[in-house]
């Protein structure tokens, strides 16, 4: 196949013995539907609970049962296909993939095989300093398996069903990415949206998104290489792990003479490599057929209309609104927007209020603070009323830069109303111009040759600014210190 | 008191409404003719007299307070297809070893809700996957029909030969059955019975072991078409359980029953008469459409292009179905298992004590069929011809309201004589699977003997839905050719003569 799409940019290149080579990657997402229920029963998809516990007679595959559609999953991944700015398909098929194994009930896996529910679509991602757009080949329905355990016995292996029938949307990107770090912007990228969406909770210490990572290499310009297919990553660090490390196998057997075989891998993040899992000539021949237990799933225009209607702001979008309603920078913008939470939050701290000061406030010292202790923006100790409050102090001139950093700290630890900590701890700054130029009078009699430098070296300036604010305790308004200084100094 | 189990459904019905005798009475008596019979027939694989006791007993205190269901206290026999809730279920299968299900398909709730006694289950083939119940597990069922002057045993079809059989041999008023290719409508004409297959997704498949999916339907095995018309009444529903139910209104079908065929449309289609059809089948054939023009029917001739397609078709779709169906039965939650090295063995052991050789032979049919590179030249073609058959009918509907053919190409046969023969067996479907391909209703209702004395069927295809029509028209052949009971209780003969007075 030759491959006419986009090419990398020298920097993405990587070295060879024989020249530079270029790293081509796909990926098919697995992301688990955020819903109550299965794919095709009742059953509930709550994480942590006892084995066994969440197992209708459908998900255990008793004799006669039948898989009905939950309408709520078809719902979420239409939602996710118009948030992948993707074509819908008002009619779609489920088929059996067939095979065996302890934990797949049924001896087939019901998914979505040559009309999948979404098509084509794309998505943005920022990386290696430029913006990539990333296709989308498509996403389609299908059941989780349930999960073995092998460390229980001695002898045997023990099965949980809970996660058996638990909808996932098998999300399949074009081979656009050309770098490790383009491959976890991606993923990243593509976790922010179905967050930003709510079908997808992208939690993936749960393993409710897991990535098959399809690596090639080739030189530049020439066709595709042969492909490996590594199952089952789990964290998007690992991501960026597995593709270099196997890019750098492919590249060493090649400039060795050899061929690379297609095959399925496993990443062992412990010894840092791939290993072969098995072959293309042990792969499982699925027998895929249309399941005749479920109709084509059918819906109308109308009915994804509706849906798009009611579709949140997405992240490419707020940050283009961020960027302009509030003048906030793009790297700014791109990291309020990373989480819908945090986004939610800085609009609340910027409502009626400079955007930049309260971004500024938010990106610095909120989220500084916040993953210095490992926490949430769901549960920081300093609410957007708080913020705000304290922005609202500087703008007015109650306080002063550096007291508003004493003063988040002591919100942060004690709580309280920012105003009335100020008040009652006298935090205020002075613009009393009177005890200014007193303190400055002071300190340009105590310095009387520097006085006479900074005539001619005004950068001298900031010097006694210092000093000012050091004998005020922080509290002289900074602005009235510069004004009276230039003043007296005659600058 | 004249002999309970020889009323028909509706008799019984009639009886204990006017209280000339007891549900309980009723049930007991075929209990004892169960006794009397099953060791012989093979029948029932599970009788379950105190459990049909138990519901008799409550039928009587509705039916003392007028409180009574529709089927209230008429006892019933249930193909071991059927899950029942806390009773065996096997499908005549070694693989469901003793499995007892937790819940009740809901064809056999609505009867039970109707008020319905169950006497037991049924023996059916394996899996529903035969057509003279001989691959059953529990072994062959003989039918209560024998040649004239011959004491051969004879099959009573299949795949539902318990259920044709009970109801032939009065070991129950009348009797579930499943359909794929024939089951329901094959052994009603092998045993002088009345079976319907009705549209497909007129009864739900919820709680029914499954054979192939797309073609599985389930339908009542009865003695009058009456009886048939108030079993399928109750057994009928729309059911949001089962994904391909469609939600139809379901009628009374005893209403209109005889309303007569005046001016209904009867299509005859030329290519069911097929090479070395016997010449009784023909007559049998002519005898129908006789009946019908007198009754005020006009007949047709009509061409169905594609049926000698069927069949081929036919024995692609229902394995490929099959053999992902049955990939549940791994030994690992339920049922039989044989424990091996390692779970690829216990798989291998499992299966292979579990399966018989005729399901054996669908499994690795339909797997084949479903491989890469056969997907398209088999499974994707056969359901293009499914396509056509489906046309072929659309086309017929523009002219005919009902169209009638054999149920099949010959009588009854002996035990082995087509075992050795799959193609001859599978002959036995080739005017029957036609329908379950375009999902049709059609039913089979007896019209006279063969020279060698045993029963011989019609079949009459319907429009989706339109049972009604068949039933009415089934009537008007049963009224002008007769029932057709067993000569005698031959199968009686050395069991102690109990329960007959």
């Amino acid at each position: 196949m030759q491959d006419t799409t986009k090419s990398a940019t020298n920097k993405n290149l990587i070295p060879g013995a024989t020249g530079d080579w270029e790293i081509i990657v796909g990926l098919e997402v697995h992301a688990q539907v955020a819903s109550k229920s299965k794919l095709f029963s009742g059953s509930s998809t709550a994480f942590g609970a006892e084995p066994n516990s969440h197992v209708s007679l459908v998900d255990a595959a008793m004799p006669g049962m039948l898989p009905v559609i939950n309408a709520e999953c078809v719902a979420q991944a239409v939602r996710t296909g118009l948030g992948l700015k993707a074509g819908i398909n008002l009619k779609s098929v489920f088929d059996r993939k067939n095979y065996f194994y302890p934990d797949l009930p049924q001896g087939y896996q019901i998914s979505q095989y040559k009309q999948p529910i979404v098509g084509e679509g794309e998505v943005e991602i920022d990386a290696d300093g430029e913006t990539i757009t990333v296709g989308i080949e498509r996403l389609h329905l299908e059941q989780d398996a349930g999960k073995s355990i092998h460390d229980q016995h001695p002898e045997y292996s023990y099965v949980d069903l809970n996660r058996s029938g638990v909808a996932l949307m098998e999300i399949v990107s074009k081979p656009d990415l050309r770098s490790a770090k383009q491959a976890q912007a991606y993923v990243t990228k593509l976790r922010t949206i179905l967050r930003y969406l709510g079908t997808c909770d992208g939690d993936m210490d749960k393993g409710n998104l897991r990535a098959d990572v399809n690596v090639s290499v080739r030189k530049p310009g020439e066709p595709f290489g042969t492909r490996c297919e590594i199952k089952n990553v789990n964290s998007i660090r690992f991501i960026g792990q597995a593709v270099d490390v196997e890019a750098r196998r492919q590249i060493d057997i090649l400039e060795d003479g050899g061929t690379i075989s297609q095959e399925t891998r496993l990443f062992d993040p412990g010894r840092g490599e791939t290993r072969s899992m098995r072959s293309k000539e042990e792969a499982h021949d699925y027998r895929y057929f249309p399941d005749p237990d479920l109709l084509p799933l059918e819906f109308t225009q109308a009915y994804v209309d509706e849906l798009a209607q009611h579709l949140p702001e997405l992240p490419d979008e707020k940050r283009a609104r961020f960027m302009k309603s509030y003048g906030l920078s793009p790297y700014d913008a791109s990291v309020l927007v990373a989480e819908r939470e945090n986004a939610d939050f800085f609009e609340a701290v910027a409502k009626g209020r400079d955007g930049k000061a309260a971004a500024n406030w938010v990106i610095n010292e909120l989220f500084g603070r916040l993953n210095k202790e490992g926490r949430d923006i769901a549960d920081s100790p300093v609410s957007a009323g708080q913020l705000g409050a304290i922005v609202d102090l500087i703008a007015g001139g109650t306080i002063s830069g550096k007291i508003a950093k004493e003063l988040f700290e002591i919100v942060w630890t004690e709580g309280g109303y920012p105003a009335d900590i100020v008040e009652l701890r006298g935090m205020k700054q002075v613009t009393d111009t009177g005890a200014i130029e007193k303190a400055i009078d002071e300190i340009i009699a105590a310095n009387p040759d520097k006085a006479e430098q900074a005539k001619l070296k005004p950068n001298l300036l900031g010097w006694f600014v210092g000093q000012v604010m050091k004998s005020s305790g922080g509290k002289a308004n900074p602005a009235a210190v510069n004004e009276i200084l230039r003043k007296k100094l005659g600058i | 008191m004249t002999d309970l189990t020889a009323l028909t459904l509706s008799e019984a019905r009639d009886g204990l409404r006017k209280k000339e005798f007891t549900a309980t009475e009723l049930t007991e008596a075929h209990i004892g003719a169960i006794d009397n019979a099953n060791g012989t027939l093979n029948a029932y694989v599970l009788p379950t007299p105190d459990h049909a006791l138990a519901q008799a007993k409550a039928s009587d205190a509705r039916l003392a307070k007028g409180d009574a269901r529709p089927l209230e206290g008429l006892p019933l026999g249930n193909k071991d297809l059927f899950c029942t809730n806390g009773i065996r279920t096997t499908a005549c299968s070694k693989i469901l070893d003793h499995f007892k299900p937790a819940y009740e398909s809901t064809v056999g709730g609505n009867l039970w809700n109707a008020g319905a006694v169950m006497l037991g289950k049924l023996n059916n083939d394996e899996f529903a996957m035969g057509s003279s119940n001989e691959t059953s597990a529990f072994g062959p069922v003989v039918s209560p029909w024998r040649r004239k002057g011959a004491d051969t045993k004879l099959v009573p079809g299949g795949s539902s030969g318990g259920s044709s059989a009970a109801v032939a041999a009065n070991l129950c008023l009348a009797a579930t059955a499943t359909d794929t290719g024939g089951s329901i409508r094959q052994p009603a004409a092998l045993t002088g019975t009345v079976g319907i297959k009705p549209t497909y997704g007129r009864c739900s498949r919820w709680g029914i072991v499954a054979f192939a999916s797309s073609l599985d339907q389930a339908g009542p095995i009865a003695k009058t078409v009456r009886d048939a018309a108030i079993m399928l009444t109750s057994m009928a529903s729309y059911d949001a359980k089962d994904s391909t139910s469609v939600n139809v209104p379901v009628p009374d079908y005893e209403t209109g029953l005889t309303s007569g065929v005046k001016g209904l449309r009867i299509g005859v289609p030329k290519e069911y008469r097929v090479a070395g059809m016997s010449a009784e089948i023909d007559a049998l054939w002519q005898k129908g459409i006789a009946i019908l023009k007198d009754a005020g029917a006009t007949i047709h001739d009509i061409s169905l292009p594609h049926t000698k397609y069927a069949l081929p078709a036919y024995y692609i779709v229902a394995p490929a179905e099959a053999s992902s169906n049955l990939a549940r039965y791994d030994g690992v939650r339920y049922g039989l298992r044989v424990n091996g090295k390692d779970v690829i063995e216990t798989y291998e052991n499992t299966r292979a004590a579990g399966f018989g050789h005729e399901v054996r032979k669908r499994i690795l049919v339909g797997t084949y069929v479903l491989s890469a590179g056969y997907y398209d030249a088999y499974y994707l073609k056969a359901q293009k011809v499914r396509t056509l058959i489906k046309q072929d009918f659309d086309e017929a509907w523009d002219k005919v309201d009902v169209v009638l053919t054999p149920t099949t190409p010959s009588p009854a046969f002996g035990f082995g004589e087509k075992t050795g023969d799959p193609i001859a067996m599978y002959l036995e479907d080739i005017f029957t699977v036609t329908v379950n391909m375009a999902g049709l209703p059609g039913i089979s209702v007896p019209a006279g003997l063969s020279s060698e004395g045993t029963p011989l069927g019609l079949q009459l295809i319907g429009k989706p839905f339109d049972e009604a029509t068949l039933f009415r028209t089934a009537q008007a052949i049963e009224t002008a050719a007769g029932r057709f009971t067993a000569p005698d209780a031959w199968w009686l003969a050395g069991a102690a003569k109990k329960g007959k007075s």
